[in-house]
């Protein structure tokens, strides 16, 4: 096996059965990486139901009004765009640290810091700039802020092995204290948490194209969204420094032996992981309210880690788990009359254990029947 | 005067610090990675609400608040143990869960997105500087013996022992006849309930449960756990210090001699400090977050 041959692409989760033919390790493959999501959809189905009767109103009728509300006119789904659209990047983020083994619990401070960076670009910038010019600014400038963040973990793993969950969980509230510290003693407009508004480059909404999105937010960062994912699958899997990271994410010991420096990939693994999760930060900043304002994350970090998982860590699977995601954040809202909110909060945590729990369940049980037939 | 105001203050916030980190020090040494500590804080400070507000007595709040953290405490160990899944997914996965199903059953028992009605507490009334307050109040000794107790469950028990075995070596656990599984359910419950104490402690201590009252407090035992070694009474004393640090901005608010964001990045940086190992290196059970064969 030569280290450059990019057609070698592991199984998402684990070895192929051996002395399969490659249709059936396609195939299994497949059942491996799909069912564990099915399960624990059903799980939080249940769960949903469970939590519905308990405040006394019908499963059925608040199931319709949640799709009524998302997917069944134009503004609802115009926010489910608008949320799967940092949910995308988040997810992004997180599963491709994930292929190279590592886990980015940092996703929450890196789209902040993210978005900060934009913003202090922005604000420094003379107003009425095209944004088609600007956009590339913005994205660089994101990465930036995001990337460096994601590298310091990155580098803090790989020179002093210190376990990328802790620090990426302290650089959490390190970074948005600082940015909070940032924000309020230089940006900050008095009696709010938010900075001034950013003149140049805002980025244009859907509705500006397609009249029926009036009102929602979504906007065109969703395509720097779909290309990131293209981007992210390219990198992965049609590229050596891709192959590389997969390499060391499924055996880092194998691919020292091979010539590939661990160390070297984990901290360009973070740093790029870190720049997606900041890319994100323009959906909100320049896509939707045109300032930076603290908090502005609200979670998706940490949501990013079940698109990512739901997704099966490939990215279109992150872009479809995002939707997801964005529906049933989204429905909350248009529930709410009937059931209060919180209670997709309660689902979403729901499905996070539902799939940790499945992936290891479903491949012991796939794999057993397997060995059976 | 002011050194017994600062001793005070600093008592009453490193108190839900030294609950949770014991527990974060029982979970972990068993080889529980103790993210879900927060959640644990949060199920158990919410119960305790339920508890207290409908038994009329704060020690219903005690044994709700214990039964809330266990609770989680639970649904962790089944997915972590029995079900082999990731202990990190799994972990933020609790303290989402704390949240959303808090949020949730507020609504549905108090009818408030924002905090239950006025519960029970421990010594009445809050009053002048609070020492009166401070000595009535069980859970403050409680909270003060928590971590003596679990240095000595954990160097002077067999439980203590199995506990360390499990967490450093579970083939070999095994292999010398210890039932592993039951030893890291034991010890994982134990650290809900003991981190539930936690939140225990601040609903009885401000009268009501507020919406995501523990903010963060679970991480910093967490930190507190990581940078005290695993070692209960270094972790103590880190709890203590983080605790000391805190009330020093708060005293100093007035003369803005440093920002309060720079002081609450102390437990966080840290930790990330002794985890790279600038002075003495911190190093984890060796079975931490994996699930033996």
């Amino acid at each position: 096996m030569t280290m450059a041959s990019p057609e070698i692409s592991p199984a998402a989760g684990g070895a192929p059965p051996s002395g399969g033919t490659s249709r059936i390790a396609a195939r299994a493959r497949l059942e491996e990486a799909l069912l564990p999501s099915l399960v624990a959809l059903l799980v939080a189905a249940i769960v949903g139901d469970a939590l519905i009767v308990s405040f006394g109103q019908a499963p059925a009728a608040v199931f319709r009004l949640l799709l009524d509300g998302t997917w069944g006119n134009s503004y609802g789904f115009g926010q489910v765009l608008y949320k799967a659209t940092t949910l995308t990047f988040t997810g992004l983020a997180i599963a491709f640290a994930l292929r190279a083994g590592l886990f980015n619990i940092g996703a929450e401070s890196q789209l902040a810091a993210g978005g900060f960076t934009a913003a202090v670009v922005g604000l420094s910038l003379p107003p009425g700039l095209p944004w088609i010019v600007m956009l590339p600014v913005y994205v660089a400038a994101a990465a930036l802020g995001g990337g460096i963040v994601g590298g310091v973990a990155g580098e803090l793993k790989s020179r002093f092995g210190a376990h990328e969950v802790i620090t990426t969980i302290m650089l959490n509230f390190i970074v948005l204290a600082l940015l909070s510290y940032l924000t309020s003693t230089y940006l900050k407009v008095p009696e709010t948490l938010h900075t001034t508004e950013i003149r140049s480059g805002a980025v244009p909404r859907l509705a500006d194209f397609f009249e029926p999105f009036h009102g929602s937010a979504a906007n065109l960062v969703i395509v720097v969204a779909a290309l990131s994912c293209a981007t992210a699958w390219w990198y992965l899997f049609r590229t050596r420094r891709g192959f590389e990271l997969r390499a060391v994410g499924l055996q880092p010991e194998a691919a020292e032996y091979a010539g590939v420096r661990p160390g070297a990939v984990w901290t360009r693994a973070m740093a790029i992981s870190g720049a997606i999760a900041g890319v994100g930060g323009l959906n909100f900043v320049l896509g939707y309210k045109h300032y930076y304002e603290e908090g502005f994350a609200g979670g998706a970090g940490f949501l990013g880690i079940a698109v990512a998982l739901v997704g099966g860590t490939h990215p279109l699977g992150v872009a479809l788990a995002a939707l997801l995601f964005a529906t049933i954040s989204q429905g909350g809202l248009a529930v709410n009359a009937l059931v209060p909110k919180q209670f997709v909060e309660v689902l979403q945590a729901v499905v996070i254990i539902a799939v940790a729990v499945s992936v290891p369940e479903v491949r012991r049980l796939l794999r057993a029947r397997r060995r059976n037939a | 005067m002011a050194v017994l105001l600062f001793l005070a203050q600093t008592l009453r916030i490193a108190i839900p610090y030294l609950f949770a980190a014991a527990g974060g020090v029982v979970s972990e040494r068993a080889g529980l990675i103790g993210l879900t500590l927060e959640g644990y804080m949060l199920g158990g400070a919410f119960a305790a609400a339920l508890g207290s507000y409908y038994g009329h007595s704060a020690w219903f709040g005690v044994l709700a608040g214990v039964l809330g953290g266990a609770l989680l405490a639970v649904v962790y160990g089944v997915s972590a143990i029995r079900f082999r899944a990731d202990q990190v997914v799994v972990g933020i996965a609790i303290n989402l869960l704390a949240i959303g199903v808090t949020r949730f059953f507020l609504r549905l028992a108090f009818g408030s997105s924002s905090n239950s009605p006025r519960v029970t507490g421990f010594g009445g009334e809050q009053s002048g500087n609070g020492f009166t307050a401070l000595v009535a109040n069980p859970m403050i000794w409680l909270g003060l013996i928590v971590i003596p107790l679990v240095a000595w469950m954990l160097y002077r028990t067999p439980f203590g022992l199995r506990v360390r075995a499990v967490g450093e070596h579970p083939a070999a656990a095994t292999s010398v006849g210890v039932p592993v599984t039951r030893v890291r359910y034991t010890a994982v419950i134990l650290s809900g309930v003991l981190a539930g104490l936690g939140g225990v402690y601040l609903v009885l201590d401000q009268h009501q449960f507020t919406d995501q009252m523990t903010a963060g407090r679970g991480f910093i035992a967490l930190a507190a756990t990581i940078f005290g070694r695993w070692d209960p009474s270094r972790v103590g004393v880190a709890c203590l210090l983080f605790a000391a640090a805190e009330t020093l901005q708060i005293q100093l608010q007035g003369a803005q001699l440093v920002p309060s964001q720079f002081v609450e990045m102390i437990p966080y940086l840290l930790t990330i400090i002794a985890l790279a190992g600038v002075v003495g290196r911190a190093v984890p059970p060796a079975a931490l977050g994996r699930a033996p064969e």
